[in-house]
C-alpha cells in the first residue's frame, strides 16, 4: 500500500511497531497515530456512508475525520493520539460488540 | 382604531400551532373537504414534535389512550399512501426491559390489561430476551415485547405532514405568531404578530407547551407546565439494534431509552428532564443529565459504552398535572376544539390526533373514546359530577 | 473576592498573554488546552524528542514563538494548567472538560475563551479523497511532526496561509505543483491600502511568493477550482479553470486548501453569548466590545477565537481582555496600556480589513458547486441535498435544512462544512447569507465517549 505522508525531517527518533488490519508497520516515537498509519499507507478509516476511504483532514482535532478503532474496541483520534509501540488498530471493520 | 395590514384570511377551520398536532389535522381536515388555514409561529414541526425521541410506541401507555394509540399505528404505516413519505417509521418492536421484580410484575400485568385493546404482548425472562435481542444487558430479567411498535424520524414527520397539507389545499402560513384570539357572534377573529388576520367559524388550539394562554383566552385554564427531556445522539455504527430498548424502571433516574436508526446513529434519552421557558423558547439540555444517563443506557445495552455521544438536544413540551393532554371540544365555547399538552408523549399519538380531530370538526363525532382528556375535567368537574369519577390508570 | 479560578481555554498567543496579565495582577487563573503543549496553531510546539531549531519551524516569528514559550513556561508555578483537554460542555456546576474518558467540572468565576480558528473550507467535488488536507493540515504535518501530506502537493484557495505553506514545503524540499488562488491580482490590489499598517507582514508575504515563482512553483491567480481527481485512496490532479474560462489540469499527488479562517465560536454558543453577522469576514461571531467583554458577565473573548486579526493580534487581545476582567473587578489598571493596546488592535484590524478585502471569501463558489459534491464530511450531505432542503423542503435558514438533510449533524457538528453549507443555502434560496443564519451548537463540543468517569 503507498504511503500518503511524506517525512522529511527528524528521521532519527526510535522506531515503534504498530499492527494496521493485522500487519506489522513500523513508525516513529513522537508520531501522532495519523502520521504512523499514513507514513505507511493510504487511508485511516472508513465513511459511514458511502464505505469510501477517508484520510483525515484537519489534523487539529477540528474535523473528527480520523477516529480510528483499535482491535481490542477503543476508538481513537489518530491526529490527536500519540502512536504507541504495540498498538493494533483496524482501519477497515469496526470492532463493535454487536458487531461481531 | 386598529389598522390592518392585509384582509383577513377566512377559512371553515383555522389551526393554531403547526407541530405534528396541527399539521397532522389541517392534513385530515383536507380530507373531509374543509378549508384550511394553519399558523405557525416559526416553521412547522420545530418544537416538541421536531425535537423529540421519535418512539412510537404503544406499550406502556394510558390504557384508556390505547384506541387512539392503535389508529396512530395503523396511520404510521400508512403514511407513505397518505402523505407521500414514510419518514423513516420502522415498525421494528418496542422492548421495555426491567433489573427489579416488581417493574416485571408490572409489565406482566400490564400485558394482561391491554389485550382487550387489541394490543398482544410477549412476556419474556431476560435469557428468553437475549436469544432473540442479543444486544440486551445481562442484568435485565424482565422484558416485555411489543413486536409492531417501533420508531420514525421526528424531523421529517411534521414537515411532511405540514407540506401534505398544503398539496391538499390548506393555507400554511409559517413565521406567523398569534398573538390574540378571540369570538365574536360567530367567528373567531385570530390577530398575529405580523398583522395578519385570520377568520374562521372553527378554531382547534394546538399550540404544544404554549396551548395553555391560548385555551386561557377563553377562560378555560389547565394546569400545566413546560419540561425539557433530554436527548442525546451516538456517532453511526452498523446497524444492529432492530427494536426500540426502553427501561420500565420505577426510578426516573433508570428510565432511559434508546433506538438506532437505519443509518447507524443511537439516539437516546429519558432521566431527569431539564427546565424549559416558553418566552424564549428554550429547553436546556443540562449535560450533567447527558452523564447521569450513560451508565444508565449501559445497563440495557453494554456495547454502547464503547460509543461516543456527538450531539445533544432537548425540547418544549407540556406537561399537564394529570399526566394527559387536553383534547376535544370545548365545553363552553362552539366551534372551540383542543389538541395540546401531550405530556412527553404525543408524537406516537400524533397522526391519530390529526384524523380523530379533523372527523370531530367535520362531522361532530367520532368513535375514538375522547372522553379521559376532556377539557372539562379541570374546569367543570366539580359541577357535573358523573365524568369526574373516570379514574386514570398506569 | 470570587473564590473560583478564572478559566482561560486556549494556551495560544490570546490564552497565553491573558494569563499573563492576570498573573501579574496577582489571580490565579486555570489555563486549559486540547492540545498536549502549549503555544495554539501558529506556535504550536514540536514534540518532545523533536529537534528542529526554532528559527527552522517558526521562519520569521522565531522570536515571538520563543518569546510566547518562555513566558509561558515562566508561569507554570503561578497558574493551573491542564494540557489535553477538552472543554465540551456547560453546566450549572462549570465547564465540563474530558481527557480521554476522563470529566472533570471546572467551576469558574470568568471564562476568557481564546479558543483560536481553524480553516475556512470551500468544498470541491473529490475533496474527501485520502491525500485532500486543510492547508492547516498541511503545515501542522510539517511543523508538529516534519511530514509532508505528499510529494507533489497542490496548494490552493486563498489566503496569506496559502503562500506560506507553499513557501514552507518549498522550504522543506518539496516542491508544490501550483499555487492556485481564487482571488484576482486586482482585489488584492484593492486590500493593499489596508494591509500597507503592516509594511514587515506584507513584505514577508511578497518574498514567499517570489521565492516561489523563482523555484517555478506556477503561481495563479483568479481561477476557479473544479475538482479534485483521484483514485479511491490518492489524489492524482486538480483541475481549475483560469480567469479566461480555459480549463487546466495539474497533476499532483495530494492537495492543501484553505479560504481563510473561521473562528472557533461553539463555546460562546455554548454559553449563550449573543452573536453578531460580521460583514468584514463574511461569518457570525459573539458580539463583544472593544476589549473583548461578550454579552455576559463572566465571559470575555479575545484572539482569533473572535476576530481574525492574526498572532500578534491575538497577543494584544488577549492581553486587553484581561485588563477588562480586572477592571471589572476594580482592580486598577493603567490607562496607557488600555489605550495602548487598543491602538495595536486598531491597526490589526485596518491590517485585518485589508487582507479580507484582498483576499476574499469566494462565495460564488458555493452556488456553482455540482449538486453531487459532498459538503458534510461526516454526514456525506451533498449540494444537492442542501438545496432540495432549502427550496423544495422551503428552509429558510440553516438550522431547517440540518433537521430535514443533516448537514452538520455529524462528529464535527458542522465546525468544516457549517459555512459553505449557509452559503449553498443562501444562493439557493437567493437571499443574503446573513438571513440564512448559523448552525446552532450542542453540546458535547468534541464527541464524548460514553464510558466516561466524572472526577472532581
Ligand atoms: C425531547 C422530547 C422527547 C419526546 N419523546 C417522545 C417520544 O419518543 N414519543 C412520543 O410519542 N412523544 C415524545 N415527545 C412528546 C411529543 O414530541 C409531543 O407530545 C408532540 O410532539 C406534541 O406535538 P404538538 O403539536 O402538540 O406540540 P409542538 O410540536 O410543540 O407544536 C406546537 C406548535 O405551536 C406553535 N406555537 C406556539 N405558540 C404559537 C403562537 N403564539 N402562534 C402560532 N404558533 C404557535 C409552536 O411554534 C409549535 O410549532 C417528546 C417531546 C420532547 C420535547
Ligand atoms: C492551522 C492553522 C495554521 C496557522 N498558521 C499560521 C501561520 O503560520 N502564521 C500566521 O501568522 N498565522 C497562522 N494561523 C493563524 C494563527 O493561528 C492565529 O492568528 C493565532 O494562532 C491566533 O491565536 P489565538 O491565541 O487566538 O488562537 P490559537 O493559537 O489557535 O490557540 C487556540 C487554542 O485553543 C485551544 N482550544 C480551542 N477550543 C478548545 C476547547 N474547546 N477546549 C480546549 N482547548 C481549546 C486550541 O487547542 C488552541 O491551542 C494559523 C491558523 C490555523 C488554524
Ligand atoms: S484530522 Fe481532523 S480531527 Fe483529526
Amino acid at each position: 500500500m503507498p504511503a500518503l505522508f511524506c517525512r522529511v525531517d527528524e528521521t532519527d527518533r526510535q522506531p515503534i511497531r504498530l499492527f494496521v488490519d493485522g500487519k506489522e508497520i513500523e513508525a516513529l516515537e513522537g508520531d501522532t497515530l495519523l502520521v504512523a498509519v499514513l507514513s505507511n499507507a493510504d487511508r485511516l478509516r472508513k465513511n459511514e456512508f458511502d464505505n469510501k476511504p477517508r484520510a483525515g483532514f484537519c489534523l487539529m482535532g477540528a474535523c473528527q475525520d480520523c477516529w480510528i478503532w483499535t482491535e481490542d474496541g477503543r476508538e481513537l483520534r489518530a491526529c490527536s493520539t500519540q502512536a504507541e509501540d504495540g498498538m493494533r488498530i483496524m482501519t477497515g471493520e469496526v470492532p463493535w460488540l454487536l458487531n461481531r | 382604531m386598529k389598522t390592518y395590514l392585509r384582509e383577513p384570511a377566512r377559512a371553515d377551520v383555522i389551526v393554531v400551532g403547526g407541530g405534528l398536532m396541527g399539521a397532522a389535522t389541517a392534513f385530515f381536515l383536507r380530507t373531509h373537504g374543509l378549508s384550511v388555514i394553519l399558523l405557525e409561529r416559526d416553521l412547522v414541526g420545530q418544537a416538541a414534535s421536531g425535537t423529540n425521541f421519535g418512539n412510537v410506541r404503544r406499550q406502556g401507555r394510558y390504557l384508556p389512550q390505547l384506541p387512539l394509540s392503535n389508529r396512530s399505528r395503523d396511520i404510521w404505516g400508512r403514511l407513505p399512501e397518505l402523505i407521500g413519505e414514510d419518514a423513516e417509521f420502522l415498525p421494528n418492536g418496542h422492548i421495555r426491559v426491567t433489573t427489579r421484580p416488581e417493574d416485571g410484575e408490572r409489565l406482566e400485568q400490564y400485558a394482561r390489561d391491554c389485550k382487550p385493546y387489541g394490543l398482544d404482548l410477549t412476556i419474556m425472562t431476560g435469557d428468553q430476551a437475549r436469544k432473540m435481542f442479543p444486544m440486551v444487558g445481562p442484568d435485565i430479567t424482565t422484558v416485555s415485547y411489543s413486536p409492531h411498535d417501533g420508531h420514525a424520524n421526528p424531523r421529517l414527520a411534521a414537515p411532511a405532514f405540514g407540506r401534505a397539507a398544503r398539496r391538499a389545499g390548506a393555507l400554511v402560513v409559517e413565521r406567523c405568531e398569534v398573538t390574540a384570539i378571540s369570538k365574536d357572534a360567530s367567528d373567531f377573529v385570530v390577530e398575529a404578530a405580523n398583522g395578519g388576520r385570520y377568520i374562521a367559524p372553527m378554531l382547534q388550539i394546538s399550540g404544544g407547551a404554549w396551548g395553555r394562554w391560548m385555551a386561557k383566552s377563553f377562560g378555560e385554564d389547565v394546569p400545566m407546565a413546560p419540561q425539557a427531556p433530554q436527548m442525546g445522539v451516538t456517532e453511526p455504527l452498523p446497524y444492529r439494534i432492530a427494536p426500540v430498548i426502553g427501561s420500565a424502571s420505577g426510578v426516573t433516574e433508570e428510565v432511559v431509552y434508546l433506538r438506532q436508526v437505519k443509518r447507524g446513529n443511537i439516539i437516546f434519552g429519558g432521566g431527569r428532564r431539564g427546565t424549559a421557558d416558553l418566552v424564549t423558547k428554550r429547553a436546556r439540555l443540562d449535560p450533567m443529565n447527558t452523564l447521569r444517563q450513560m451508565p444508565c443506557l449501559a445497563r440495557l445495552v453494554p456495547a454502547v459504552s464503547q460509543l461516543r455521544v456527538i450531539r445533544t438536544w432537548s425540547g418544549v413540551e407540556g406537561y399537564v398535572e394529570d399526566s394527559l393532554p387536553v383534547m376535544g371540544a370545548s365545553p363552553t365555547v362552539s366551534g372551540l376544539f383542543y389538541a395540546f399538552g401531550f405530556c412527553g408523549h404525543g408524537f406516537q399519538l400524533g397522526p391519530a390526533v390529526g384524523a380523530t380531530m379533523a372527523e370531530l370538526i367535520a362531522t361532530g363525532s367520532t368513535d375514538i373514546p375522547l372522553d379521559p382528556f376532556r377539557m372539562s375535567r379541570f374546569t367543570q368537574d366539580a359541577a357535573t359530577g358523573p365524568a369526574a369519577t373516570a379514574t386514570r390508570q398506569t | 473576592m470570587a473564590a473560583e479560578p478564572v478559566i482561560i481555554v486556549g494556551a495560544g498567543p490570546a490564552g497565553t498573554r491573558a494569563a499573563q496579565r492576570l498573573v501579574s495582577a496577582g489571580l490565579h487563573p486555570v489555563v486549559v488546552d486540547e492540545n498536549d503543549r502549549q503555544g495554539g496553531q501558529i506556535y504550536r510546539r514540536q514534540p518532545p524528542g523533536f529537534h528542529r531549531s526554532h528559527k527552522k519551524l517558526y521562519g520569521t516569528e522565531a522570536g515571538r514563538a520563543r518569546s510566547l514559550h518562555d513566558d509561558f513556561d515562566a508561569l507554570l508555578p503561578s497558574i493551573g494548567y491542564i494540557p489535553g483537554t477538552t472543554v465540551w460542555g456547560v453546566s450549572d456546576e462549570g465547564l465540563l472538560t474530558m481527557r480521554g474518558s476522563e470529566v472533570t467540572i471546572l467551576p469558574f468565576s470568568a471564562i476568557i475563551i481564546a479558543s483560536g480558528a481553524t480553516d475556512r473550507i470551500m468544498p470541491l467535488p473529490g475533496w474527501t479523497t485520502p491525500g485532500v488536507y486543510s492547508l492547516g493540515a498541511s503545515q501542522i504535518a510539517l511543523k508538529a511532526q516534519a511530514c509532508t501530506i505528499g510529494r507533489r502537493p497542490v496548494f490552493m484557495g486563498t489566503g496569506p496561509l496559502l503562500y506560506l505553506v507553499a513557501w514552507q514545503y518549498l522550504q522543506a524540499g518539496v516542491k508544490p505543483a501550483a499555487v492556485l488562488d481564487t482571488s484576482s491580482l486586482a482585489t488584492r490590489l484593492r486590500g493593499l491600502r489596508g494591509m500597507a499598517v503592516r509594511p514587515r507582514a506584507v513584505t514577508n508575504g511578497l518574498r514567499y511568493m517570489a521565492a516561489l515563482a523563482r523555484a517555478g512553483v506556477p503561481l495563479r491567480s483568479g481561477i476557479t477550482p473544479c475538482r479534485i481527481e483521484g483514485q479511491e485512496a490518492g489524489v492524482t490532479a486538480v483541475i481549475w479553470q483560469d480567469a479566461k474560462g480555459t480549463l487546466h489540469r495539474t497533476a499532483c499527488d495530494s492537495a492543501g486548501m484553505g479560504y481563510g479562517l473561521r473562528s472557533e465560536t461553539q463555546l460562546a454558543d455554548l454559553l449563550k453569548c449573543e452573536f453578531i453577522y460580521d460583514t468584514r469576514f463574511s461569518q457570525w461571531r459573539p458580539k463583544t466590545d472593544p476589549d473583548g467583554r461578550s454579552s455576559r458577565a463572566d465571559v470575555y473573548l479575545a484572539g482569533d477565537g473572535v476576530i481574525l486579526r492574526g498572532a500578534d493580534a491575538a497577543e494584544a487581545a488577549g492581553k486587553l481582555a484581561a485588563c477588562a476582567l480586572l477592571q471589572d473587578r476594580k482592580i486598577p489598571v493603567p490607562g496607557e496600556e488600555i489605550l495602548g493596546l487598543r491602538e495595536t488592535l486598531n491597526t490589526m484590524t485596518s491590517f485585518a480589513d485589508g487582507l479580507a478585502k484582498a483576499f476574499p471569501w469566494p462565495a460564488r463558489l458555493a452556488a456553482a458547486l455540482p449538486d453531487d459534491t459532498v459538503v458534510c464530511r461526516c454526514e456525506n450531505v451533498t449540494a444537492g441535498d442542501i438545496r432540495h432542503a432549502a427550496t423544495a423542503y422551503d428552509s429558510p435558514e440553516i438550522n431547517r435544512a440540518k433537521a430535514l438533510a443533516r448537514p452538520g449533524m455529524g462528529r464535527c457538528q458542522g465546525r468544516m462544512c457549517g459555512l459553505a453549507a449557509t452559503e449553498i443555502l443562501a444562493a439557493a434560496r437567493g437571499e443574503p447569507v446573513a438571513s440564512a443564519g448559523r448552525i446552532r451548537t450542542a453540546a458535547p463540543l468534541k464527541p464524548l465517549p460514553l464510558d466516561c468517569k466524572v472526577t472532581s
